[in-house]
């Protein structure tokens, strides 16, 4: 069948090899589509993203390179390769050396606990979502490297905003998560993906489509866009405010290299968020099932990613009070209402109640917090002095 | 309700989007080098030099008075007069730069060589796409270079050109009247 | 066996590497980056024994987390920029190789003679992240609960202490 034919495909050439040399084979042949996959991925996304922004903004995107500008990557990839790499001579060599390298790398890790298909999953790890926020918690770490080891003040100041904005968006990001995980019972990737594959009428088992689901994927995807620092929240690599921020001192490959770390962390939580919330490889509908899975989890993900073009090309940037207030003042006591909520609607029998409960919890919750972010009151009259 | 102007916003966003493959009006991008916006008339670049009739040699307009050499700003011209006269176009005989050479990397297109010229001879370009690949010879125009005849100065700037054909005009007649006195009180 | 063993070996000399250097490097930041390696390293070395659950925690809390937290505090303290001397003026560097090895055959004696290591090997049933949830929610839910009330605690002091040098500066 199409859905197994990555798999069937893996299992032959492993016939091939000496059983020696198996098991790393086994795990090259698991670990090569995902280091191939993404990166075309990426390159499409650039140029998704500037052609799908430039027709937002009433322009085309790049249209010289390929047909319809479609090789535009290569362009890009070659200007980066030959730019000259320069290290500012007061900078730290070592570790501004390890920065993208560090990022590369934990970039590349929460892959392996992701299911894209049926039985297609590089790590079954049983904590898997766990293991997923560990790698993300350390990427941190590389932006405060990059920012630090530039020696510039700038780079410095975006670097700590860019690390306070990933740490506040940590916790409704993972609060949301718990919710799901109490409602499937497993940190496992691969077992609340199943617990998703249900149909009930014409509507999926889906997680999104109830309503502590839909509230959390929401917060999800918010805490989401903020993680990976993408407008609105990208005030620490702004490029009209603080020019790139804690990647200022960067050139030519290095500065690919991050630009590849940020698009790839922005495609693992997507497909975080698919895993959770969209039921994995699943159908939307019933009669679709024929269509192999992970055709539906690229489909899913083409999707979210609109949805960040999308909002990148709508929104204006968020200012670094207005973005921690945010995170703390509304997302971290909306996303405990969610966590209550999916356990309301866990423990309530199936039927309306559950859904008028759940629905109302949220409810009330965001119309009390929405009110608290709305700075209609604040903006006081002005008061004129005078001198006598 | 909070997020109900994100929404609009959004709405407005899409709306954009996907009418830009439906509207071309949408799309205000002119593409540049298979389409170009109409330049304005008055459009000025860089200098280039005047001549008459079809042989840039001798229809030359200029005759080195060296005004412009001197007025230029930055000094980018550069003319050596000619020992000799050559017949100009109307049979006249006139001095002649023997070399006329403009640094365009220099020039900064201020036109005040245009208004001191006594004679026409030097008028702005309005051509734009010169880029070159020799940095320092390239851009040293010469003689041969800057000769454009008056019919490529009437098609760039009609109007300018017949206001200076009217002028040249009035001008010849008012040289012709005075000589006829003469030749009737003669 | 054998691969469980070198990889033993790798994760300890990567994490004793990235302890002496968190000590003996001159940059304060490359002390706290040496020290995440350390942390790190302590995290795989759990993974490796097969508790999948804290060795992620370690990760996401310590490298994540604190890690972080003492980065953010050389950043906002400036104690990374002064190539300061030891406070404590160093005597004979033999006193601390005696300390270092009291204390490490004091340790040693300590895990030899518990009750882990009499223990036949790993217990029978790995102790997956529902038992754990289990146990802490039954069993133990006084002291999660007295933790939680410390970190709130916690929290609210520093919010209160950062507070209150606002208005002594206004």
């Amino acid at each position: 069948m199409l859905d197994q034919v990555f798999v069937s495909l893996k299992h032959w050439l492993l016939g091939y090899s000496p059983a020696a040399i198996q098991p790393a084979v086994s795990i090259l042949l698991t670990i090569l589509p995902i280091l191939l996959v993404f990166p075309v991925l990426f390159a499409l996304t650039t140029v998704l993203e500037r052609k799908g922004l430039g027709r937002i903004q009433n322009r085309y995107g790049p249209n010289r390179v390929g047909f319809y500008g479609i090789l535009q990557p290569m362009a890009d990839a070659l200007k980066s390769l030959t730019k000259e790499d320069i290290v500012p001579a007061s900078a730290d060599r070592a570790v501004h050396f390890l920065a993208p390298l560090i990022l590369l790398a934990v970039a590349f890790l929460p892959y392996a606990v992701l299911p894209i298909g049926r039985n297609m999953i590089a790590a079954n790890l049983d904590a898997g979502v766990l293991f997923f926020f560990a790698i993300g918690a350390i990427s941190e770490l590389s932006v405060f490297m990059a920012g630090w080891s530039s020696r510039n003040k700038y780079s410095l100041l975006g670097a700590m905003r860019a690390v306070a904005q990933m740490i506040s968006y940590e916790v409704p990001l993972l609060l949301s998560s718990i919710a799901v995980i109490m409602a499937a019972g497993s940190l496992n990737t691969v077992e609340i993906v199943n617990k998703q594959a249900g149909f009930s009428g014409i509507f999926p088992h889906w997680y999104v489509l109830t309503p502590w689901g839909f509230a959390g994927f929401v917060l999800f995807m918010i805490a989401a866009t903020a993680e990976t620092n993408r407008s609105p929240f990208d005030l620490p690599e702004g490029e009209s405010e603080i020019i790139a921020g804690y990647y200022i001192e960067y050139s030519g490959f290095k500065f690919a290299l991050f630009f590849l770390g940020e698009y790839l962390g922005m495609f693992a939580i997507s497909g975080l968020g698919i895993t959770l919330f969209l039921g994995g490889w699943g159908a939307p509908l019933p009669f679709l099932t024929w269509v192999p899975s992970w055709i539906w989890f690229f489909a899913k993900l083409l999707g979210l990613i609109i949805g960040f073009i999308w909002v990148r090309g709508t929104l204006p940037r968020l200012r670094m009070d207005q973005l921690m207030n945010f995170a703390w003042k509304f997302m971290l006591p909306m996303a405990l209402v969610v966590v209550v909520s999916a356990g309301a609607w866990r423990f309530l029998p199936q039927g309306v109640t559950r859904w008028l409960i759940s629905t109302l919890l949220l409810a009330f919750a965001y119309g009390l917090l929405a009110r608290g972010v709305e700075t209609r009151n604040k903006i006081a009259k002005r008061i004129y002095r005078f001198a006598e | 309700m909070l997020g109900l102007g994100i929404i609009k916003g959004l709405v407005e966003t899409a709306r954009n989007f996907l009418g830009s493959f439906v509207d071309k009006k949408r799309l205000v991008t002119v593409q540049f080098p298979e389409e170009r916006l109409p330049v304005a008339e008055a459009a000025r670049n860089f200098p280039f030099l005047i001549y008459d009739g079809v042989d840039p040699e001798q229809g030359l307009r200029c005759v080195a008075c060296q005004i412009c050499e001197k007025e230029c700003p930055p000094r980018c011209i550069t003319i050596e007069k000619s020992k000799d006269k050559k017949p100009d176009f109307i049979g006249k005989q006139q001095f002649y730069p023997a070399v006329f050479d403009i640094d365009v990397s220099v020039c900064m297109s201020c036109q005040i060589c245009v208004e001191v010229c006594p004679f026409d001879a030097i008028r702005m370009d309005n051509e734009f796409e010169l880029s070159t690949t020799d940095r320092f010879g390239g851009l040293l125009w010469t003689k041969e270079k800057l000769a454009r005849p008056n019919e490529y100065y009437e098609a760039i700037h009609p109007t300018e050109a017949a206001e200076v054909e009217a002028r040249r005009a009035e001008e010849k007649t008012q040289a012709e009247a005075k000589k006829q006195p003469s030749a009737v009180t003669q | 066996m054998s691969q469980m063993s070198a990889a033993f070996l790798i994760l300890a000399i990567v994490t004793m590497v990235a302890a002496c250097a968190a000590m003996t490097l001159r940059g304060l930041v490359h002390c706290a980056l040496a020290l995440a390696v350390a942390f790190a390293g302590i995290g795989t070395l759990y993974l490796s024994l097969g508790a999948q659950f804290l060795g992620l925690a370690q990760l996401l809390v310590y490298v994540g987390a604190i890690a972080v937290l003492i980065v953010f505090v050389i950043l906002l303290t400036r104690g990374g920029e002064s190539d300061a001397s030891p406070l404590i003026p160093t005597g004979l560097p033999i006193t601390g190789i005696v300390v270092a090895t009291t204390m490490l055959a004091l340790l040693a004696w300590a895990v030899f003679h518990s009750f882990a290591i009499h223990s036949l090997g790993p217990p029978a049933t790995p102790a997956t992240v529902r038992e754990l949830g289990t146990v802490l929610m039954a069993e133990y839910v006084l002291p999660l609960e007295v933790i939680g009330l410390m970190l709130t605690a916690a929290m609210i002091g520093a919010v209160v202490v950062a507070m209150k040098e606002k208005q002594d500066t206004q």
